[in-house]
């Protein structure tokens, strides 16, 4: 386990957590992959019906299993599967990086994009930047703080039991252990 | 002040005497001096418990969300100026049927000794009476006159003073900040139970599959917390404060709700109960919302 995390924090490899709908955004990925582009393997994509249906909740989970950045994306306005729900959703990330911003997490690392189906080439990009700009501005480590001062066990409890990457492989799991080099 | 409550108890009385309401909720006497508690009475007998004071802090809209009290039928509610944004919220939200409630809007001069910091940002010491137009929740009665002068609606920005000293931190700082305030919680949710607008019958901090909060008292479960019922109140919120007062732990919430209340003015020109008429900013949308935070 040590050594893992010695040598993960070696080659510290950003991990970027992509929420896109299943109508635009996940279409225009699968596009990127027919289409044989190239991109960054660092974004972990999960599907949703709509960006409607992303709940602010899962960017803060996202974070706090060891996400470094979250990237959101669905259909350009007028074109949601739904009519409306990414008109919905778009007023509520107004008001959830206003309190983003707020409680201290860079915005930075949460980013927002309109990629279509057709937008293949686009998804590339904006991963590659995305991935590339996390990179730079390195680990998320609000979370290193915030274990630091209350204890790590019983997130780990949380985390490990019902979370985690599932492959009990011993892999350093949900939550970047060590990563602060305190434990 | 005596006439006052003179007036309260017989109006209270009255209500219930001729059965216009089952229910009376106001204001009693506290356990401690300088206090007062939420008093809900069935008999006229009882009318002589209600007080009317510099103490009466508490939002009492909230039991308008309590099966308890709803059951019995008619409801007479006693309400500052503030807490009718609470009950306009409520209607709004089909959370309460206006036939069913009979509001007493009570003038206040501010709450608290020394006064309350929010009351001093008050656009709201006289609640519309009987006969006000669609924009103002109309109380059935209305009780005393209000002499402190209303202030402007958010004061010129002036109330969003404390906020705007967060806003300055660097993110590091700010981040630290509310790490040390969550990190007193101990989800004793009293925040919760105390607000008007958070009335779910199943919460998702309950809920457990799957889990989306930890259950115990920790750092991160209570930062996902915090920001859940922030998010789930933006919009909502009419800041009464209610909150801040219920916690034991001295948490500053309605410094995250005054952050959302205003990142909603600025976006959506939204204030959350003062009008009856406009629909919620988090209910609707505009094809022209700001746009430019998306790549």
């Amino acid at each position: 386990m040590e050594t893992n995390t010695q040598s993960e924090q070696a080659v510290w490899q950003p991990k970027v957590i992509a929420f896109v709908c299943n109508w635009c955004t996940y279409a225009g990925a699968d596009l990127a992959g027919t289409s044989r582009l190239k991109y960054d393997a660092n974004i972990r994509v999960l599907r949703l019906p709509c960006t409607g249906r992303i709940d602010p909740l899962f960017i803060i989970k996202a974070f706090e299993r060891g996400a470094d950045g979250v990237l959101v994306s669905g259909c350009h306005p007028g074109d949601c599967h739904y009519n409306t729900g990414n008109y919905h959703a778009r007023r509520r990330w107004t008001l959830f990086r206003e309190l983003l911003e707020f409680v201290g997490i860079d915005l930075q690392r949460v980013q927002f994009a309109w990629i279509s189906a057709a937008e293949g080439a686009k998804w590339a990009e904006v991963v590659n930047a995305m991935v590339a700009h996390v990179r730079e501005i390195g680990p998320f480590e609000g979370y290193q703080i915030m274990l630091a001062r209350s204890g790590q066990a019983a997130f780990q409890q949380m985390v490990g039991a019902k979370g985690g990457n599932g492959s009990g492989k011993g892999v350093p799991g949900a939550l970047p252990v060590g990563r602060s080099g305190a434990e | 002040m005596a006439e006052v409550v003179e007036e309260l108890r017989a109006l209270a009385r009255d209500l219930l005497t001729k059965g216009a309401v089952q229910v009376f909720v106001g204001y009693g006497e506290g356990s401690v001096p300088g206090r007062t508690a939420p008093t809900i009475i069935t008999t006229a007998g009882r009318a002589g418990e209600l007080v009317w004071n510099k103490h009466c802090l508490n939002n009492l809209a909230v039991y308008l969300t309590r099966n308890e009290v709803t059951k019995r039928g008619r409801v007479g509610l006693v309400v500052k100026g503030c807490d009718a944004r609470a009950v306009t919220g409520l209607l709004q939200e089909g959370q309460a049927t206006r036939e069913k409630v009979v509001i007493i809007g009570m003038a206040c001069d501010g709450m608290g000794e020394p006064l309350l910091e929010m009351c001093k940002h008050c656009d709201a010491h006289m609640p519309a009476g009987p006969g006000a137009d669609a924009h103002h929740l109309a109380c059935d009665y209305i009780i005393g006159k209000a002499t402190a002068p209303d202030v402007a609606p958010e004061d010129g920005g002036a109330c969003y003073a404390d906020v705007a000293k967060i806003e300055a931190l660097p993110p590091a700082e700010r981040w630290a900040f509310w790490q040390e305030q969550f990190g007193r919680c101990v989800k004793c949710y009293a925040c919760r139970q105390v607000c008007p607008l958070c009335y779910c019958k199943r919460c998702l901090a309950e809920k457990n599959e799957p889990q989306w909060l930890m259950s115990s008292a920790h750092a991160a479960g209570n930062f996902a917390w915090h920001v859940a019922r922030a998010m789930h109140l933006a919009g909502r919120c009419v800041g009464c404060g209610a909150c801040e007062r219920a916690c034991p732990q001295h948490i500053p919430l309605s410094l995250l709700s005054k952050k959302m209340a205003k990142a909603v003015l600025q976006h959506f020109k939204y204030r959350a109960g003062c009008d009856p008429a406009a629909t919620p900013a988090v209910k609707t949308f505009d094809p022209s919302d700001k746009n430019d935070f998306f790549r």
